[in-house]
């Protein structure tokens, strides 16, 4: 297929399935609408809804703060868990001391930090950061971790003959390894941000697109919260596109899978 | 150093090395016994041996990657202490830095040495010109050939301008028509500017047509060194042409009736295992 046959055919799947909502929420069958508008809005309301919010200006108040919020999470979850990781892969007895540990803190559903952040840190940025914080941290950490440890030996012994220091073996070596590691797994890293942020305001703020859907939510406007949500996913698909092409950049020496030559 | 002196100098020198590893509890497996071993400055020097006989392990350990649990190593006359800082090593397996292009890999020795980045970036380019890839100077490693990573390695490690060359099975990975080229190679950039060289490889056709010297090991573990032929072929050789040699066929052949007995040894082993 062709790639404007592939666009014709995923733009056809959000027409069928539109239209489908639309005639089921407005036209009775056998006399009784299946989708009743109150549950489930009709898709002209929510478009009138995402139309209102951009025309009116008070969305990109809350997409700012929900972007503040993933950025900040992003940036510090991910520079703690290289640091950390970095620091664990090459002391190994560290490492084995805070293993169950580790293991624990990563095995918490995040959701539950949730109060004790905003009891901490107040219903302000800083506690949907630090939900953020603790959902990037663990990706990031296992990720540097492991490419720090899976070095492949050929590779450091080549550094190590050619004259490498300690410093640079670290460098040259270890972290280009590390980075690789991280970078692959940006999208996931970026997406847990996002997630963080907005569970975040969900539970507990006064800006951001949790906060509007939970507003929406409290007030039984459904449209509200289909609003939200798609305003919430181009949000995040934008963000996704934005990785791919900066991962596109810094990963060029990597073989895209099934191209590695013999 | 004098002129006169540098043909009897002992670019290495192992005597009585002997390499174990500690395997289990209390259990320790001896990869190499008692293996002496001398390697002349400027000789080419191959060591031939079955599967898992320990030739790699000797080649470490004149590295100065592996320690001997008795003997003594010396380099130039210098007893070894940590890395032979003398020696460039070609691995067997890809040990280019996949995340530098080819210019980048070949440059990094100099740059490690304090060698300024254009000055080692210029100097590379030359040396991929020599190997036969400047075309391909700003690939990565996994957008070349085997053969082609093989070539940046060899350049990777000449650019060092190292004395000793020690090279373990690298042409290993390589088709046989590909080999032939890379070793018409190696000997071609070698006499420019005679190395003492190590060649540790299974192929015996090989170690003749490049050595000057085929050393042949026993089968492991506790692998000795059990034959020393010189290889009078004349130099300059062509690899492709030294094999329909007579004297080839005949060096061949007495090689070849010593080193069969042990890889059948390592054969009739793993089939007891097995």
């Amino acid at each position: 297929m062709n790639r404007w046959g592939l666009l014709a055919c995923q733009v056809l799947v959000a027409v069928v399935a539109i239209g489908l909502w639309h005639l089921l929420s407005t036209v009775p069958v056998f006399g009784r609408i299946l989708l009743p508008p109150f549950f489930f809005s009709t898709p002209v309301d929510v478009f009138d809804q995402v139309v209102a919010w951009f025309s009116s200006g008070m969305i990109w108040k809350h997409l700012g703060i929900t972007l503040l919020e993933s950025l900040l999470a992003f940036v510090i979850g991910s520079g703690l868990g290289v640091l950390i990781g970095f620091w664990f892969a090459r002391q190994p007895r560290l490492a084995a001391i805070f293993d169950p540990y580790v293991k624990m803190a990563n095995a918490l559903p995040r959701v539950v930090l949730a109060p004790i952040f905003a009891l901490w840190l107040g219903l302000g940025i800083w506690s949907k950061v630090a939900l953020g914080v603790t959902l990037v941290f663990f990706i990031v950490f296992f990720n540097v971790y492991q490419g720090v440890k899976e070095v492949s030996p050929a590779v450091l012994a080549n550094g190590r003959m050619l004259g490498m220091s300690e410093r640079q073996l670290m460098r040259h070596v270890f972290w280009p390894s590390a980075l690789s590691w991280m970078f692959s797994s940006l999208h996931t890293s970026v997406g847990f941000a996002v997630v963080g942020a907005v569970v975040g305001e969900y539970l507990g703020a006064a800006a951001g697109l949790g906060y509007v859907i939970q507003q929406a939510e409290g007030t039984f406007d459904v449209a509200g919260v289909f609003a939200g949500m798609f305003v919430l996913s181009v949000f995040v698909v934008a963000i996704d596109v934005l990785v791919t092409v900066v991962e596109k950049r810094l990963l060029v020496w990597k073989p895209v899978a099934g191209d590695a030559r013999g | 150093m004098q002129a006169g002196e540098v043909a009897t100098s002992t670019a290495v020198a192992l005597d009585d090395a002997t390499v174990a590893f500690g395997v289990a509890a209390g259990r320790v497996y001896t990869a190499v016994e008692r293996a002496s071993l001398r390697v002349a400055d400027g000789e080419f020097v191959a060591i031939v041996g079955p599967t898992g006989c320990g030739k790699s392990t000797l080649l470490n350990v004149a590295a100065g990657l592996l320690q001997p649990a008795s003997g003594s190593v010396r380099i130039f006359d210098q007893p070894l202490q940590g890395l032979n800082r003398q020696a460039g090593y070609l691995f067997q397996a890809d040990a280019l830095f996949p995340w530098k292009t080819a210019r980048d890999n070949v440059a990094i020795g100099l740059e490690i040495a304090g060698i300024a980045r254009y000055e080692a970036a210029e100097r590379a380019q030359g040396w991929l010109d020599a190997v036969g890839l400047g075309a391909f100077a700003n690939r990565y490693p996994h957008m070349l050939s085997g053969g082609q990573r093989k070539r940046v390695a060899l350049a990777q490690v000449l650019i060092c301008d190292p004395k000793i060359l020690l090279m373990d099975e690298p042409f290993g990975p390589l088709d046989a028509q590909t080999r032939q080229v890379m070793g018409n190679l190696l000997l071609d950039l070698w006499t420019r500017d005679r190395k003492a060289v190590l060649f540790v490889t299974h192929d015996l056709e090989e170690a003749i047509a490049l050595a000057d010297r085929v050393v042949i090991m026993s089968a492991g573990p506790g692998s000795r060194i059990i034959g020393d032929w010189p290889v009078s072929l004349p130099r300059p050789r062509d690899i492709f042409e030294v094999r329909l040699d007579k004297a080839f066929h005949a060096l061949h052949r007495d090689i070849w009736n010593v080193l069969k007995d042990e890889v059948m040894k390592t054969y009739a082993q793993a089939g007891g295992a097995a």
